[in-house]
């Protein structure tokens, strides 16, 4: 064990320190410092390790470990049907769970060519912006108080408490919501929540302008992220680094209007760009998006039309409870697809949706059987993630925390 | 002109003899290709003008379970100019000689190999840094492969002692 231990070391460092044996300075002050940041600390957000080689207080380079909260998710899918995913997919970005739930159904829906129906579509959009922004406000509100701004924090909290609410009277759940079903939705957008969301877009929009004011006149903020963390559009293409953080690099590329799912190509919005490149301008385009969520959200519960909220596809959907308890054709279906599953046709597709973190995309192979044969998750965090060795290269010690703050991962989508 | 259209008549026209199979399911276009010509044709469809295809959204493996040939790398690509998302598919004889690594066509294969080696013992020659993604270093088994059992081989990752 002691022997693996060293060994196991010594591969890490070797990676950081691969192409470079100049550690022959006399003076031992000229010399490299390496430097283990992570998995617990504060600024990681979450269980990211991250081993540095250091020249006073310039990053040579470092090197990102992960897999320290690796649970098996593709594994597990391989396992289980179809529906018994959904709670599973909370987990992976456990800051927007409704969009992963979204996406996932999403993806599901397009492998076994199931229509859903239209409000279950425009119910769908509302709870994924509402997730998107409270996605972003943990983004911004952590990201100020990592470069020092503790008031920006608790102001983003208070505000994000509120979806919360709306999420626990739609799924009854305020985190791990599994509010999305194949086929449509677990509850509907009823009166009171459609009051909710109204009443709390009221209140989001001057609270958003006064945190803007508070944090984006602030000299010590803005000297601390401007012109920090530069990543150029070409690189950002090349290592794979999708959402906000593509967009602030200059590339206007969004899911949402490259390819509309849902009813997306019904809603006018527009896909804040910033091409800077750096923590700031990744910064501003997720301040953007949140307003761009609201409008999203506004003209939703406009156009939401009443009707069903599940498809009325036997084979496929679970039926109602109250038909299952007084009908036999629905008792057999719902054994049926609890028990065995939904057996799409064999196949393979790949779907991909606009999350907050980036592009989520599903890639299953089926076998026509009721698990999935193969279930691979694209998950934002982990791509984007690849972008911080090479974005740390060269920065100070002390922006790096900014940095990883800035490219916001989120370690339960990027260990999967 | 069709997108799938274009992609399969470029490539049949510089790559006709390593393509093995074109398949179209739900809308997505899936092409199988020799895994000797994989690099070119992927760095033919990078740097076509009219294809464009420079992002690499993912890479990952299937494990078949077969007798003749066991694993299937998949590649997921993108092209802005086309708004097309591409899969390529190549069959792997044998996981210890491999595939020969896409790093030097995309950066970003760099994570998404090491991801497929961990989960799948997948060899990718030529690769900068082939070491395993989430496992510990010293974990001999490969989790994804199918006759991995689900609940984990008992003494496989040492825990601490109490």
């Amino acid at each position: 064990m002691e022997e693996l231990k060293k060994e196991k070391k010594s591969k890490i460092i070797d990676a950081l320190l691969k192409n470079r044996s100049y550690l022959t300075v006399e003076d031992p002050l000229e010399n490299e410092l390496i430097l283990n940041m992570g998995p617990q600390h504060p600024a990681t957000h979450g269980v990211l390790r991250l081993v540095l080689s250091l020249d006073g207080e310039t990053v040579i380079k470092g090197i990102a470990e992960l897999g320290y909260l690796h649970r098996g998710y593709e594994k597990l899918a391989e396992n289980m049907t179809y529906l018994e995913y959904i709670p599973h997919t909370d987990r992976l970005d456990y800051t927007s769970t409704m969009c992963n739930n979204v996406a996932y159904v999403l993806a599901v829906e397009k492998l076994a060519g199931i229509e859903i129906p239209k409000r279950a579509a425009y119910i769908r959009m509302i709870v994924a912006e509402l997730s998107r922004i409270a996605g972003h406000l943990i983004a911004v509100g952590t990201f100020v108080m990592d470069v020092g701004a503790v008031t920006g924090f608790m102001w983003a909290f208070r505000e994000r408490e509120k979806i919360q609410e709306i999420f626990d009277r739609v799924a009854g759940a305020r985190f791990t919501t599994s509010y999305t079903r194949i086929g449509g939705v677990a509850s509907d957008f009823d009166d009171e929540a459609i009051a909710m969301t109204r009443k709390f877009i009221d209140e989001f929009l001057p609270a958003l302008d006064e945190f803007e004011k508070l944090i984006n006149t602030n000299k010590i903020f803005l000297d601390r992220v401007e012109g920090i963390g530069y990543l150029s559009k070409e690189d950002a293409i090349e290592l794979g680094v999708t959402g906000p953080n593509l967009r602030g690099s200059g590339v206007e590329y969004d899911v949402r209007k490259a390819k509309p799912y849902l009813c997306y190509d019904e809603i006018d919005f527009k896909v804040p760009v910033y091409y800077e490149g750096d923590c700031l301008a990744r910064y501003f385009v997720r301040l953007d998006e949140m307003r761009e969520s609201c409008k999203i959200i506004l003209q939703c519960l406009e156009k939401m039309p009443p009707g069903p909220i599940l498809a009325n596809d036997p084979k496929k959907v679970l039926p109602g409870k109250t038909e299952i308890y007084t009908r036999m054709e629905e008792l057999i279906h719902d054994f049926m697809l609890v028990n065995f599953g939904m057996n799409p046709p064999e196949g393979d597709i790949f779907f991909s949706a606009e999350n907050p973190k980036g592009e989520l995309g599903f890639y299953i192979v089926s076998q026509g059987k009721g698990f999935p044969y193969k279930l691979k998750i694209r998950s934002p965090s982990f791509c984007n993630l690849q972008a911080l060795e090479k974005i740390i290269q060269g920065a100070m010690i002390s922006d790096v925390v900014a940095i990883i703050g800035s490219l916001d991962p989120v370690m339960g989508e990027a260990d999967k | 002109m069709n997108v799938k259209i274009l992609i399969i008549e470029k490539l049949k026209e510089n790559f006709s003899e390593s393509i093995e199979k074109i398949e179209e399911y739900r809308d997505d276009l899936s092409i199988s290709i020799n895994s000797e010509k994989l690099l070119q044709v992927c760095n033919f469809l990078k740097s076509d003008p009219e294809l464009q295809f420079i992002m690499c959204k993912d890479i990952t493996a299937i494990d078949w379970a077969k007798k003749d040939y066991r694993f299937e790398v998949v590649y997921h690509i993108y092209s802005f100019k086309l708004n097309y998302t591409l899969r390529l598919k190549t069959k792997i004889k044998d996981p210890d000689e491999g595939i020969e690594s896409a790093y030097s066509v995309w950066q970003s294969a760099n994570w998404y190999e090491r991801e497929t080696y961990d989960m799948y013992g997948i060899k990718f020659k030529n690769h900068p840094d082939l070491r395993r993604m989430y496992m510990p270093e010293y974990f001999e088994y490969y989790p994804l492969r199918k006759d991995f059992p689900l609940l984990g081989i008992p003494g496989s990752l040492p825990l601490p002692k109490k």
